[in-house]
């Protein structure tokens, strides 16, 4: 078990670095310098400004002090924001995005099970097949579209919810409930699958006969078993909260992360950009290695199948 | 009746055939693929007959609503919406197809490499692919697209970068587990040629996964492409694309709603469709 979770540590970490590397490539590539302004400068100069910061130093050097410098998380300061360096802007806004994030996932993850399990109970009728096209509806709905018409029915239209900003609980419903659809769909759906699945297996049916009530076999014994995929769904869905936030923090004018994200591709803000992919990366290997590790809590058959597998190979 | 036929004339039916009329008996896996075919063709022609073309201004007729003349209605530079949407269909449809097409050459490629080598060079490119998969691919993507700069082929190269990863594994999933089968041995006992085996054996054996697989990498890439416009990423005015025109449509939805509806109501529908088939697919190749 210690091994196992070891050896996904090691994994996750190299996956960062390959982010790493990938982001200090892509900084390479752009031409240019950052000193060439609409005036030219004198070259002695430009020259000097290079050497100060580094960079006319051997490109291994240059991309050795990167990951130093990437590790201690300085990514140094905005160029169109001036004065604010990367990592403080990151702090001030994560917690918005990371608030609504959380508002988003105790939405989708509750409703999800509920929804599935409900349509799982009764599958030829109207209940099961209602949840089931709104489950394929929610899928196919691209999250901007979604949010654009909340903020226009619900918040322009009838005026129940405030329609952008952040502030109170009320303004963040419309930007959670964008967020949330979608990854509700998917687990919804899931939880159907996996039920209908659990519900034909034989433990259930001794249950059944033992005069046990369907509510606790469902919540008892079967959901136990459609935990751990959902679990390995969990890295997945955090994704997709996150690359959500982007255009739904935008639509809404939420001061979060997502909603500098998609200024700075906007301004072109290289050190933003890459400051926030590298930051954004991390936290999603992260949680994927967290649902990692909790799917192996929860379904111990894993563990043992992977090292079955390794005694194999 | 099929049943019936198959039993009596074991050679009445090809296995194509017994899926098409299991297909068939998936109504909505139906419809939704005569809905794509209309698409294509509308894709196809519709901007060839239009009067109108997708990039013509006509600033006195700006933000018309839907009309005889304009069945779309025209957008804030008087451009004709109907026009530009068919135009844009060819654009989504395009990335979406291209993209999945790039991912299934890689992907085969790949994960039959590593299928068929097996041991360490198999370990290897799965571990590789490991490491490249557990990356946030949309991030990476834009911050790509963000320094090679925006354009229809920098979105494909982008999008295939990091989208075969899911085909080699299937691909290899597959080979791995049909590889080992009776019938291949048998083949291999009787004296098949290699190729033989691989064309009459493997590969139209391994194609069911690898179709729903291709199925659902197509809406996905469509999606992104969209998600990319809508950050300016996307392909350059006048061209647009779906996600272009929606992204338009966005800040003037409440006067002009139609602007926004038409394109981002074929997203959805594009979307709905390519998901019920590669879910009928995928039920009919399990079952």
């Amino acid at each position: 078990m210690a091994l196992l979770i070891i050896r996904k540590l090691f994994y996750a970490c190299l996956s960062l670095v390959v982010v790493m590397t990938f982001t200090f490539l892509l900084m390479k590539m752009i031409p240019g310098d950052p000193f060439q302004q609409e005036q030219a400068l004198p070259s002695e100069i430009h020259q000097a400004l290079r050497s100060h910061y580094g960079l006319n130093d051997s490109f291994l050097k240059q991309y050795g002090r990167y990951l130093k410098q990437a590790t201690t998380f300085n990514f140094g300061s905005s160029l169109v924001h001036k004065g604010q360096s990367v990592s403080q802007i990151i702090r001030t806004s994560f917690p918005n995005s990371a608030l609504l994030g959380g508002e988003a996932l105790a939405l989708s993850i509750p409703l999800g099970l509920l929804f599935g399990i409900a349509a799982a109970l009764k599958p030829k009728k109207a209940q099961g097949s209602l949840i089931t096209c709104l489950a394929v509806l929610g899928i196919s709905v691209p999250s901007f579209i979604l949010a654009t018409l909340l903020q226009y029915i619900l918040g322009i239209k009838l005026g129940l919810f405030p329609i952008a900003r952040w502030g109170s609980m009320m303004h963040s419903f419309l930007p959670a409930l964008s967020l949330g659809f979608m990854p509700m769909a998917f687990i919804a759906r899931l939880t159907r699958t996996k039920m209908i699945e659990e519900l034909h297996q034989g433990y259930v049916t001794t249950a059944r006969a033992k005069g046990i009530p369907e509510i606790s076999i469902i919540a008892f014994h079967a959901l136990r078993n459609i935990l751990s995929p959902l679990f390995s769904f969990l890295g997945p869905l955090t994704a997709s909260i996150l690359t959500g936030s982007f255009i739904v923090e935008k639509i809404f004018s939420i001061p979060g992360l997502g909603y500098w994200f998609v200024s700075s591709v906007l301004n072109r803000d290289y050190p933003l950009i890459m400051g926030i992919t590298v930051f954004y990366c991390a936290i999603l290997l992260l949680t994927s290695l967290i649902a990692d590790i909790a799917c192996l809590f929860v379904n111990p058959r894993l563990t043992a199948a992977a090292l079955q597998e390794r005694e194999k190979s | 009746m099929t049943l019936y036929l198959a039993s009596k004339n074991p050679g009445a039916l090809s296995s194509s055939k017994k899926n098409w009329t299991k297909f068939k008996s998936h109504p909505l896996a139906y419809a939704s693929i005569v809905f794509l075919l209309l698409l294509g063709f509308c894709a196809l022609f519709i901007p060839i007959l239009s009067p109108y073309t997708y990039y013509d201004i006509n600033l006195s007729i700006k933000n018309q609503p839907p009309s005889l003349q304009h069945w779309f209605g025209t957008d804030d530079l008087g451009r004709d919406l109907f026009t530009r949407t068919w135009n844009g269909a060819r654009i989504s449809l395009f990335v979406g197809i291209a993209a999945a097409a790039i991912d299934l050459v890689l992907g085969m490629l790949w994960g039959g490499i590593a299928a068929l080598a097996g041991g360490k060079v198999d370990e290897m490119m799965m571990r590789l692919a490991d490491i490249l998969s557990a990356i946030p691919s949309l991030l990476m993507i834009i911050a790509l697209m963000v320094v090679i700069g925006p354009g229809l082929h920098t979105i494909i190269i982008a999008l295939s970068l990091f989208g075969w990863i899911t085909m080699a594994r299937v691909v290899r999933g597959q080979l791995l587990q049909i590889k080992h089968n009776g019938y291949v041995i048998a083949a291999k006992a009787l004296g098949a040629s290699f190729w033989r085996i691989l064309f009459k054996h493997l590969l139209p054996n391994s194609l069911g996964p690898i179709i729903v697989t291709l199925t659902l990498t197509i809406p996905s890439a469509i999606f992104t492409e969209a998600f990319l416009s809508y950050l300016g990423l996307g392909v350059q005015a006048p061209i647009a694309s779906w996600g272009t025109m929606a992204s338009e449509g966005l800040p003037a939805m409440e006067y002009y709603p139609w602007r926004l509806f038409f394109p981002s109501g074929l997203i959805c529908l594009t979307m709905l469709a390519f998901n019920t088939i590669g879910d009928s697919l995928s039920n009919m190749f399990d079952s």
